[in-house]
């Protein structure tokens, strides 16, 4: 694996080219039929949700869509969901549930929409119903962060029994520009932020919030689209018949303490 | 980006709310000597009033109902029944986990400063004879900003009361997650809703009140997770920040913006309550939830 600094990985997520979830979605799955809205408001095109197959076994997917280019992005408004994004996800994956098929996020978000109307339709409640949910959804979730990782707006689709990053994903509390421009008043010390905040794959399974790095063919996954979805698709493999193997109980368990464990802290009782 | 220029937005109303400017202060000392902090300025509607006066009426604006910030300590002393409090995990302080420089020396000021460990104090209390895991932020304290700690002590707190059957009253206020503790912060939203899910499954009442400011990823989980979420008269919910949205649209923002009352009109709250109001409302909250009072004869078969 290669040994790359977090500001050259940043470089890589960013280039042109890099492959989103409208190429992995027809690679890793079988029979997808797109699903609709959220039932309440309005259907969100920075998420992407529906039913297909993987090695003949129905999953449910839902993921956050970066667009190939300026049209692509202009319709998923640049991957920054609004909270009838979350809440489309959070009905998926109820769907999911009741249907005992596995779900599989793919996770590729700068953070979640800023603006007047997400405020107004409550995006804070959106992300913190699908946490409180998605902590108990009693059937097995795996989330992938394929690029960016930002924020709520990731971890709405991040709460699960494992998660995997690309090799070059991030994943952070906030975007590093938005982390220098907060705590240094200046955010062209973007790449300084970004060394410092540990957002790296490798970081993150230090920290124990990320279980599986997936490879990615030198230079990044746009330099081979194919092999970089095989990669995901031998980790899929691997992962959802462990999952599966797991009774519901005990799967919500280690659900419960993946999460209940991560925290850096003394205790001067 | 969600969160981008949250900690700005609320700083510069925490500015608003505490001294005056430099110069204006030196301009006042010129005209006439009066004692720091003697007045309070409204940092909503700018109406100034005896210090003492704005806190004999709990830190209520007079003149536009504005409910100021306030310590947890003064918290405390208006919400439970005198003497009745015991702190849970008081000795809970936090690390340095991405080695953010300053980091553990701002922690040691702020400790002394404040007179409290973190941002959050959790604990058991009596409401009205009610008996109550409660939760207090304290935005002095970093602006109450979500790390370890906090997540940790709330996680604990609703442990707690899933273990002793108790309900859990937390008052919000929270810049958001803690950047300077990287993504172990921002996983703390998780462990958080993680800890209710099991509260609420357990069947036990969860009332949150939502005071100034509450945003950012403490909105995005355990605020906004209330069975029942009040919130203070005129203060500040959101998610995103102002100037973030701001830039977004380009256009100015109405006034009523992320408030309480643009909340309540929006669906996300479900009442606004003063604060000489608050004891007896979660007093009628917890009695229409089947919890019984310290000494009250409950009739039926004596236990």
């Amino acid at each position: 694996m290669s040994e790359l600094t977090a500001t050259q990985r940043l470089a890589i997520i960013r280039e042109k080219g890099r492959p989103t979830v409208h190429d992995y979605i027809p690679a890793l799955f079988g029979n997808f039929l797109e699903l609709h809205g959220d039932r309440h408001y309005g259907d969100d095109a920075a998420i992407i949700g529906g039913v297909g197959t993987f090695v003949g076994k129905p999953v449910t997917v839902i993921a956050q869509v970066k667009g190939r280019d300026l049209e692509e992005n202009k319709r998923s408004n640049f991957s920054m969901p609004h909270p009838e994004g979350y809440r489309k996800a959070l009905r998926l994956a109820k769907q999911a549930e009741k249907f005992h098929r596995p779900v599989i996020c793919l996770v590729d978000t700068p953070g979640a929409f800023c603006g007047v109307e997400a405020e107004e339709r409550g995006q804070g409640e959106a992300i913190a119903r699908n946490l409180m949910e998605f902590m108990t959804l009693r059937t097995p979730i795996v989330s992938i962060v394929l690029g960016e990782g930002g924020s709520g707006g990731a971890l709405a689709l991040a709460v699960c029994d494992e998660l995997a990053m690309l090799e070059n994903a991030l994943y952070s509390v906030i975007s590093p520009r938005g982390f220098a421009s907060i705590l240094w008043k200046d955010a062209s010390r973007e790449s300084e932020a970004a060394e410092l905040m540990k957002i790296t794959a490798d970081d993150l399974l230090r920290f124990g919030v990320c279980e599986h790095i997936i490879a990615e063919p030198a230079g990044g996954a746009q330099n081979d689209p194919i092999l970089t979805a095989e990669n995901i698709s031998d980790y899929l493999a691997e992962v959802l018949p462990r999952l599966a193997a797991f009774d519901t109980d005990e799967l919500l368990r280690n659900r419960y303490e993946k999460f209940r464990k991560i925290g850096v802290f003394a205790d001067m009782g | 980006m969600a969160i981008e220029d949250l900690f700005k937005v609320v700083k510069d109303r925490s500015k608003a709310d505490s001294k005056p400017r430099p110069e204006k202060q030196k301009k006042q000392a010129a005209r006439i000597e009066i004692p720091q902090g003697l007045l309070f300025k409204c940092p909503r509607c700018g109406a100034v009033a005896y210090r003492d006066d704005f806190e004999r009426n709990r830190s209520v604006c007079a003149a536009c109902n504005y409910h100021a910030r306030i310590s947890y300590r003064e918290r405390l002393d208006i919400t439970a029944d005198k003497d009745t409090f015991r702190e849970l995990d008081a000795g809970l302080c936090s690390l340095n986990p991405i080695n953010f420089p300053g980091y553990e020396q701002k922690i040691a000021e702020l400790r002394e400063k404040c007179g409290m460990n973190e941002a959050c104090v959790t604990g058991v209390c009596k409401i009205h004879r009610y008996e109550t895991v409660i939760g207090i932020m304290d935005s002095n304290f970093m602006m109450a900003s979500m790390g370890s700690v906090v997540g940790e002590k709330i996680t604990r707190a609703f442990e707690y009361a899933t273990a002793h059957k108790l309900p859990v009253v937390l008052f919000t206020a929270s810049g958001g997650a803690r950047m300077q503790e990287g993504i172990i912060s921002l996983m703390q939203m998780a462990k958080t809703s993680g800890a209710i899910a099991r509260h609420s499954e357990a069947g036990q009442l969860y009332v949150t009140v939502m005071t100034d400011p509450t945003t950012g990823g403490v909105t995005a989980s355990f605020a906004s997770l209330g069975d029942i979420i009040i919130a203070e008269p005129k203060v500040l919910i959101g998610f995103a920040g102002r100037r973030v949205i701001q830039d977004t649209i380009k256009q100015q923002l109405p006034d009523d913006f992320q408030t309480a009352e643009f909340m309540l009109k929006n669906g996300f709250v479900d009442m606004i309550v003063e604060r000489k109001s608050l004891r007896s409302t979660l007093s009628k909250i917890f009695r229409t939830h089947n919890y019984t009072r310290d000494g009250d004869y409950m009739g039926g078969a004596a236990q």
